[in-house]
């Protein structure tokens, strides 16, 4: 591969230079909150009931919400992609919106509907459903802010598989389940996959929408990210050890996904 | 097993008008430039696009009426090697055979052992585990057509099936269609943009241009005597 004006190893090296000063900006943080634990440190810390309890928490909210984000955002994706109708471009935008909003502002909205006093929130305490400062919340904060990633990746691979391949499963004499089954979710496989990590790495890092709806309880809504932030007020070191655990499990989590699809290209 | 059309088919500016009807056993061969309407009679016949009026009738049964009737595409029961050929490129070279029946309620070890025998008959057996990705365009085109046969059905839709195929290896191929499609029962129709598919393989010409037939009959015949549309094409093809 070469540049048609100068030569290539002189456009090799800006690109490097600069891509490498980008990596570095990236991981010297990293690096150095690496330096600030000792091993003897992180087992205390992995040992301690609170932090067992927010990293079980985190993994099981970070799961449902999980499920939730294929059951819904599945169908959400395939509409988006595959209907025309009016408003389309609209709905399109609104799905993206929480990945770029504060999630603080997202929890604020969260709670504006689904708060005691929101606008559903009475109809909802009446069937006997209470969403705000419980674990069903903190599932629903991490759903909101993390879907959007399963579902922009999804949309834009549905609209890409050829529509041919589906013609043909038709005339086969599939049903359009069969087709969808056979057809079209192994052709959008990778794009699940990578639409699946990212969307589980950042219910993991969930914090604001997830403090300001569901609160910071111990044992119902303190996930990893939260526990991280109550450290912070009472011991430093302690924050920084969970914050490197958390760190740990997102970078594995991502590197897998990256290590996937690198095989597949 | 005969197919009739009598339909107008409209897709933005561009009309398909056409009339005719092919026995049982044929194989024809509708030939035109590209935009001449075939891959749309193609997808009319596929239940694909929806006619504006008319009919399509196959084996007494009618697939359209339009305005109103429409088979969906899953119910006409059609063999289509699509252009292109659209094999499920994740599933392996048996999988692809094997779809139609699968998806016909057929069990598994039956499909693949049907499947199985097609990849016999079309030589290809040693590629049955190949995923169809990594087929080259001689075998993606052998598993195409053993995956349309296999359901036997009563029209058998051939869209440029030979198009993957560089100079040499469509000649062999035209002779290994011949054979293939003389065994096989009830109508095919090969589309192609080639006078040489059509003269090697086809015993009825249908000729396309701008949405009309503007001439069909027996290929020995219309070769023998062309209008002077399909005269220009013959030179063009003796070139």
């Amino acid at each position: 591969m070469s540049l048609r004006t100068g030569r290539p190893g002189q456009a090799h090296a800006v690109l490097g230079l600069l891509g490498g000063a980008a990596l570095v900006f990236f991981a010297l943080p990293l690096v150095a909150l690496v330096g600030r634990v000792t091993p003897a440190g992180l087992w205390a810390q992995l040992g301690a009931p609170a932090v067992q309890q927010a990293l079980r928490l985190s993994l099981e909210v970070s799961l449902i919400s999980l499920g939730l984000c294929v059951v819904f955002g599945f169908p959400l994706a395939f509409v988006l992609a595959r209907v025309a109708f009016p408003g389309r471009a609209l709905a399109r935008g609104l799905v993206s919106l929480p990945m770029v909003l504060p999630p603080v502002v997202g929890g604020i909205a969260l709670l504006a509907a689904f708060g005691r006093r929101g606008l559903l929130g009475g109809w909802l305490e009446q069937v006997g459903v209470v969403l705000p400062f419980t674990t069903a919340g903190a599932v629903l904060a991490v759903t909101f802010v993390a879907m959007p990633f399963l579902v922009t990746t999804l949309e834009a691979a549905l609209a890409s598989v050829d529509p041919r391949l589906e013609m043909a499963a038709a005339t086969l004499g599939a049903s359009r389940w069969r087709v969808l089954w056979t057809v079209t979710l192994p052709a959008v496989r990778p794009s699940l996959t990578a639409g699946l990590a990212l969307c589980w790495a950042r219910g993991l890092g969930e914090f604001g929408a997830t403090i300001t709806f569901a609160g910071n309880l111990e044992g119902r809504t303190q996930t990893m990210p939260l526990a991280v932030y109550d450290a912070l007020q009472t011991d430093p070191e302690a924050a920084i050890t969970l914050g490197l655990v958390l760190l740990a499990v997102s970078l594995t989590l991502l590197t897998a996904l990256r290590g996937h699809i690198g095989r597949r290209r | 097993m005969s197919l009739e059309v009598d339909a107008l088919v409209r897709r933005g500016a561009f009309a398909l008008e056409l009339a005719f009807s092919l026995p049982d056993g044929c194989t024809a061969a509708l030939v035109g430039h590209n935009g001449s309407g075939k891959s749309t009679l193609v997808d009319l016949l596929a239940g694909l696009v929806p006619a504006e009026r008319g009919t399509v009738v196959l084996d007494g049964r009618l697939l359209e009426r339009a305005p109103g009737l429409r088979l969906a595409p899953q119910a006409r029961g059609l063999g289509v090697v699509f252009q292109g050929l659209a094999l499920f490129p994740s599933l392996t070279a048996l999988e692809n055979v094997a779809y139609g029946l699968r998806a016909r309620g057929v069990g598994r070890a039956q499909a693949r052992a049907e499947a199985a025998a097609w990849l016999a008959r079309f030589e290809i057996e040693a590629l049955a585990e190949r995923r169809a990705s990594t087929l080259s365009g001689g075998q993606a085109q052998r598993v195409a057509l053993a995956r349309a046969m296999i359901v036997r059905p009563p029209l058998l839709l051939l869209d440029e099936p030979l198009s993957a195929l560089d100079v040499e290896a469509r000649a062999a191929a035209r002779l290994l269609l011949r054979g293939w499609l003389a065994e096989a029962p009830g109508v095919k129709l090969l589309v192609t943009h080639e006078l040489e598919d059509a003269r090697a393989v086809a015993d009825r010409l249908l000729v396309l241009e701008r949405g009309r037939l503007i001439a069909q009959g027996p290929v020995e015949e219309l070769l023998a005597a062309p209008p002077p549309f399909l005269a220009a094409m013959v030179r063009r093809a003796e070139r």
